[in-house]
């Protein structure tokens, strides 16, 4: 299942991606109010978006980033029908990526 | 069959150009994405700015825009959003300077990317924030206190 939802649209030259992807982003510092047990990091490190293939922005995550994280940037030069691609990768080893068309 | 042993390995060497050419473009790349740990381990602001940004030297300036709560109610959740009016910026790291790992995030932006990111984060209590963007290998910072009523870090 895709853990991630991208939405982007051009005007005048400029495309505005936003993204939502599902993570717990735990940050490996809170407690376990009944155990009392930390409960072990686990975060999203990097958000890679490409662009036709070529990488438009890379973002470096820590523990510091909400649950569920939120993601928006802008990049000039694509066009509508072009491709989008956002893909992750945690702390955990995981990854997941997912495309969308430019509106 | 000499000619054709010619144009094998001129078409072989030709081919060996493309990918060094290819592998050099790519490194860079490479570097830009990298994770850099010892950023978000830094316990202080100067620590987490020269590594993850190169240095540590930043000074306020009107051409970075930080868009942020005045009270943030739930810490857990605080929209941040940043922008600059320069040119040539190459990277944007937002800092929670309150957090127990102040760097929240880095972005490294290409030269299609605009200077501009928004996003989530959490805040432990009330801080100031701290918005640096990289510019010309120079950083420039916008700074706001956002009040937080309820912590979002837990322990």
């Amino acid at each position: 299942m895709a853990t991630i939802k991208i939405r982007a649209k051009a005007s005048g030259g400029v495309t505005q991606v936003k993204t939502l992807m599902s993570h717990p982003m735990e940050s490996g510092l809170r407690k376990d109010s009944k155990t009392g047990e930390k409960i072990p990091a686990h975060y999203i490190t990097e958000v890679t978006a490409e662009h036709n293939g070529n990488t438009v922005m890379t973002a470096n995550w820590a523990g510091g980033i909400s649950k569920n994280p939120y993601l928006s940037f802008k990049f000039k030069g694509a066009s509508p029908g072009d491709t989008i691609k956002i893909s992750w990768v945690d702390n955990m080893g995981k990854s997941d990526s997912a495309e969308s068309q430019i509106k | 069959m000499n000619l054709l042993r010619r144009k094998f390995l001129k078409t072989a060497s030709f081919v060996g150009a493309a990918v060094t050419v290819g592998s050099a473009v790519l490194i860079p790349q490479r570097a830009i994405a990298a994770y850099n740990k010892a950023a978000f381990e830094a316990r202080d602001i100067d620590g987490a700015l020269s590594a993850s940004l190169g240095s540590a030297q930043h000074s306020p300036s009107d051409s970075v825009t930080l868009k942020a709560p005045d009270i943030a109610e739930n810490g857990a959740v605080v929209p941040i959003t940043v922008s600059a009016s320069m040119g040539n910026v190459s990277a944007i790291s937002i800092i929670a300077s309150a957090n127990p790992q102040p760097l929240t995030s880095t972005y490294q932006l290409s030269a299609v990317a605009e200077p501009y990111v928004s996003t989530r984060i959490k805040m432990a209590k009330t801080a100031d924030i701290v918005a640096v963007v990289k510019a010309d290998g120079k950083l420039y910072s916008s700074t706001k206190e956002v009040k937080v009523t309820i912590g979002g870090c837990g322990g």
